[in-house]
């Protein structure tokens, strides 16, 4: 049974993504949308991370329920993000971070996709009921990824 | 029969008691100068109010070629004769000696007289510089509320369609976005589905977060008069503040900051149930309700009693008023707009009526409310982050539509992505790529959100910035060119108000000086910039007013906000119309969705809709697959948590407002007597609980400070909830000259915090955290009016009057005579 190996990697990916939207969250503090939106969806991926962590018990994992998702770095972050505030090059570090998060995004979508095949499969409710919930918070959160780059993107490369 | 009333004093003025179903009797105010008697007037002159949103029907009373006061127009729909301290007063501003009456250009760091030509010249030659180095994407125009409809589409064909620039919205942003995204979400478009005739049937009127009694002083009398009428309905209010509507409410819900979606959810949890939903109307004028059933499962009254701290058996006795009623009346505002999750909280007001089938008929609408005079126009026009005739940016047709009737490339006018709203404006200003801005009628040094930050944008020497305005404020000191407007009376132009009813306002006056009306000072820089259109005839094709609107007409046409039927010569002498209002119906249409069908059809609605938390636009595919066809669409939401929340070092929750006697940033009603002595500084809110743990008494001078910076304001002590603190944002600069930034200490924006909704983009004023230290005691009592929501909770505080010089007369018609 593979099952695990999904939650496993899935737990890890989902906590990527916490990771990737809280230093977006930092990097990018005085564009106050993305930091503000990037803060409340990095909270949808630690619920998954920790719900994950709760499932795979039955699956023999021992993953953390509360693993670290704030990057080390967060405060210094914040502080360089005003004080290049008034620069115009973190716009371009912006579409670049929003194409990355973009990216480890629709891979825990992919992983989301993958664990409820196997979820059907088994005939798992838990994982069933759990995926459900879940897999469309990645895809709004991957959608937000994709709007904001739309959005920013012609000021950026126009100027 | 006609009585003199002190309307400082008493802002409602006399009742005129009316039942269900019956209309509202006639009551015509009138304010004219000193003793002036009305025969004497040489003319009266046709507008409405421009103070607020409501569209009071009005007459200017002109003598000598000067206005000496205003009359309220008997016949009109909105106010049959009644009209507000605001538009009663407010009119001697005017007048005011300080107006702008020349241009001002900076020379040397000062700002100094000129004349047209030299002011225009500087625009024009920095506009040509900008759009050869970097393109459209370089100038952003900055507009407000408070212009005529034929002004913003002006601007908007200017920016869109000759331009080419993304970069225009209004200040609307700050009042009015989440009411037209809340209606775009649930209906597909913008548009209001109720009339305020709906109080006239109602037998429950829910205001949410909306204190009408100070925003609306007409509206709120219409709904006095029917509390002191047989068979008067219920009112639930839901306001953290003792407001006049809480005064008068059956349940008074005020929930902590930050926490309307959680009250909304739980009221609505209440109604599904109980089963008070109409199933059959469900079915088959809506989708998305399964999805609202599931959502709502957790929202317990027990729950949500924690999350928003209000009683659980208020939440029920709430929900039992609202699911039971035959005649609900909704109306939204400012409590809801400018708080976290405004649009999430907003639609879910949508949702109610949708759930209960209460739509489209007498009593039972939603008034999702403006707050400006013009807001409407600047959304439906295309000069707040919309397209004209509320087209959709995503839709390749509306856009050719646009691009035919401006005789333009379809390419020229930019729809790769949402027009860009006023906050991301300011931030590209901040980065340096938006390098022109061009503010007319707003003050945003006082009314935007976190002031360092805005002053520190605005005075950046890459920033060409030009404001157009009818006197200095603390906006023009920062400006590059300064434009002296005409003021209202000074001007022609048509507006609507909140329920869609379109006024004429006629010129009564010339303006002072070198002043020019907004048209045609945007006209002048078209001509002068020698804008042209596919086959090189001038653009825009108009040259006044008159031609403005037949071509707002044209652009109209076919569209919910459609305006073929109505012409200037129809309004003049009549009085307000509501749209849509064609050859089909020339009369207008009182209420939108009679017929249970609503503008959402994939090809014909304004927007597809966004994401309520993370405010991503739905693409045309995943909206056509929620199969909105003429349906209503309900969007569940899930409460969040605010992004600021009291804590140890910032223990209150701030929520900034306004009080009845100001408009806006007060550059008018700060310079008319009786609207300034009656609320002459600002105060600050505090409850009785929190000011006695503090050792507060009233009239204190306290510091209030967040995060942000800090100011200074006399304390309240009224019957806010505990734990929330309230200052009005109207006190700004203008009026005490701050020499140094530790000055900057009065504007209620020092403290609050940037941060918008995703959805409508509109900032939060209404969720900050601060803290407060008492000062010293005060002089006197806090300069704070006691008929509102500031009234005192102790005795010896004298009542606010107005005296002799706030007398008005009120008319009454004899009796049986107006009683349609």
């Amino acid at each position: 049974m593979k099952l695990g190996l999904a939650i496993r990697e899935l737990h890890r990916s989902e906590r990527k993504l916490a990771l990737d939207l809280t230093s977006l969250a930092s990097r990018h503090k005085t564009d106050h949308e993305i930091h503000h939106t990037a803060s409340d969806l990095a909270v949808w991926s630690q619920d998954h991370v920790r719900e994950l962590a709760q499932v795979g018990h039955a699956y023999g994992l021992d993953l953390k329920d509360e693993p670290r998702t704030e990057a080390r770095t967060g405060p210094m972050q914040e502080k360089l993000s005003e004080l290049l505030g008034r620069r115009p090059e973190p716009a371009l570090i912006l579409l670049m971070d929003l194409r990355h998060l973009h990216r480890v995004a629709a891979g825990v979508s992919l992983d989301w996709e993958l664990l409820a095949q196997g979820a059907q499969a088994t005939r798992d409710p838990v994982l069933m009921t759990m995926t459900t919930r879940c897999h469309p918070q990645t895809l709004r959160q991957l959608r937000w990824a994709n709007a904001m780059l739309k959005v920013l993107a012609p000021q950026v490369l126009t100027t | 029969m006609s009585f003199s009333r002190d309307r400082i004093a008493e802002p409602w003025g006399t009742r005129t008691p009316y039942g269900p179903g019956r209309s509202w009797p006639q009551r015509v105010d009138q304010y004219l100068a000193d003793g002036l008697d009305p025969g004497s007037v040489d003319r009266w002159v046709q507008s409405a109010s421009i103070l607020h949103s409501n569209g009071d029907a009005l007459d200017i009373a002109v003598k000598d070629n000067e206005i000496v006061g205003v009359r309220g127009r008997g016949v009109d729909r909105v106010n049959r004769g009644r009209l507000g301290p605001k538009d009663l007063f407010g009119w001697q501003a005017n007048a005011s000696p300080d107006r702008l009456t020349r241009p001002l250009i900076r020379q040397n760091g000062e700002l100094v007289e000129t004349d047209w030509d030299t002011a225009m010249d500087r625009i024009v030659t920095r506009s040509r510089e900008l759009l050869d180095e970097q393109g459209p994407s370089a100038i952003g125009f900055y507009t407000s509320g408070q212009l005529f409809l034929e002004e913003y589409y002006t601007l908007g064909v200017i920016a869109h369609g000759a331009i080419g620039t993304n970069h225009v919205d209004g200040n609307t942003r700050l009042c009015t976005a989440t009411a037209a995204e809340a209606l775009k979400e649930s209906f597909g478009c913008d548009g209001q589905p109720g009339s305020y005739t709906d109080v006239d049937h109602a037998d429950v009127i829910a205001l949410f977060g909306h204190n009408v009694a100070e925003t609306q002083t007409v509206l709120w009398a219409r709904i006095l008069d029917r509390l002191a009428g047989p068979n008067p309905p219920a009112i639930v209010c839901v306001d953290p503040r003792p407001t006049p509507v809480a005064d008068h409410a059956a349940v008074h819900l005020a929930p902590l900051p930050g926490t309307n979606v959680a009250l909304m959810n739980g009221l609505l949890h209440e109604i599904v149930a109980n089963d008070w939903v109409d199933r059959e109307w469900i079915d088959r004028h809506t989708v998305g309700f399964e999805e609202l059933r599931t959502q709502l499962a957790p929202y317990t009254p027990e729950k949500v009693a924690v999350t928003c701290d209000v009683p659980a058996d208020d939440l029920r006795e709430a929900g039992r008023l609202l699911g039971t009623t035959d005649r609900l009346l909704s109306t939204v505002l400012q409590g809801f707009y400018q708080s976290h999750q405004a649009t999430a909280a907003a639609v879910q007001v949508n949702n109610l009526h949708l759930i209960r089938g209460m739509l489209g008929k007498p009593g039972c609408g939603v008034l999702q409310m403006n707050g400006q005079p013009t807001a409407q126009n600047t959304r439906e026009c295309g000069a707040d982050g919309d397209l004209a005739g509320f087209r959709n940016w995503a839709n390749d047709a509306h856009i050719a539509e646009l691009a035919k009737l401006w005789n333009v490339e379809t390419d020229k006018i930019p729809h790769y992505g949402p027009p860009t709203h006023a906050m991301q404006m300011f931030r590209y200003a901040e980065q340096g790529s938006l390098k022109m801005l061009w503010v007319s009628a707003t003050n945003p040094a006082v009314s935007m959100p976190e002031l360092a930050r805005i002053r520190s944008i605005l005075s950046q020497d890459r920033l060409f910035l030009v404001v157009q305005d009818i006197f200095r404020t603390e906006t023009t000191e920062l400006a590059d060119v300064v434009l002296p407007a005409a003021a209202w009376g000074e001007k022609t132009g048509t507006f609507t108000n909140a329920d869609r009813t379109v006024h004429l306002s006629d010129k009564a006056v010339d303006p002072p000086g070198q002043a020019r009306p907004d048209l045609d000072i945007f006209l002048d820089y078209a001509r002068r910039m020698d804008f042209r259109d596919k086959d090189g005839d001038p653009l825009p094709s108009w040259h006044d007013a008159a031609s403005a609107f037949e071509a707002w007409k044209q652009c109209s046409a076919g569209r919910p906000c459609d305006y073929t039927g109505l012409s200037y010569d129809r309004l003049r002498g009549e009085s307000g119309i509501q749209w849509p209002c064609t050859t089909e119906h020339p009369d207008g249409t009182e209420r939108l969705y009679t017929d249970g069908r609503f503008f959402s059809t994939p090809d014909y609605c304004e927007s597809y809709g966004k994401d309520l938390v993370t405010g991503a636009p739905l693409e045309p595919t995943e909206y056509r697959a929620l199969n909105p066809d003429g349906r209503a669409i309900i969007k569940a939401a899930e409460y969040m948590r605010p992004h600021e929340e009291p804590g140890e070092d910032h223990p209150f929750a701030l929520i900034t407002g306004r009080t009845l006697y100001h408009f806006h940033t007060r550059t008018k009603t700060g310079r008319v007597p009786q609207l300034n002595a009656a609320a002459p500084q600002v105060w600050v809110e505090i409850s009785p609980q929190d000011a006695l743990q503090q050792g507060i008494m009233d009239g204190d001078v306290l510091a209030i400070s967040s995060p942000r910076g800090i100011l200074h304001a006399q304390a309240r002590i009224t019957g806010i909830r505990p734990g929330v603190l309230f200052i009005p944002f109207h006190y700004g600069y203008w009026d005490s000259n701050p020499t140094a930034a530790a000055d900057h200490d009065r504007a209620a924006n020092e403290l609050t915090v940037t941060d918008w909704d995703p959805a409508s983009k509109q900032p939060i004023f209404k969720t900050a955290a601060a803290a407060v230290t008492r000062v010293r005691a005060g002089d006197g009592p806090a300069p704070a009016p006691t008929a509102t929501a500031a009234a005192p909770v102790g005795p010896g505080i004298a009542p606010t009057a107005g005296g002799s010089a706030a007398a008005v007369t009120e008319t009454r018609p004899p009796i049986g005579e107006d009683d349609r």
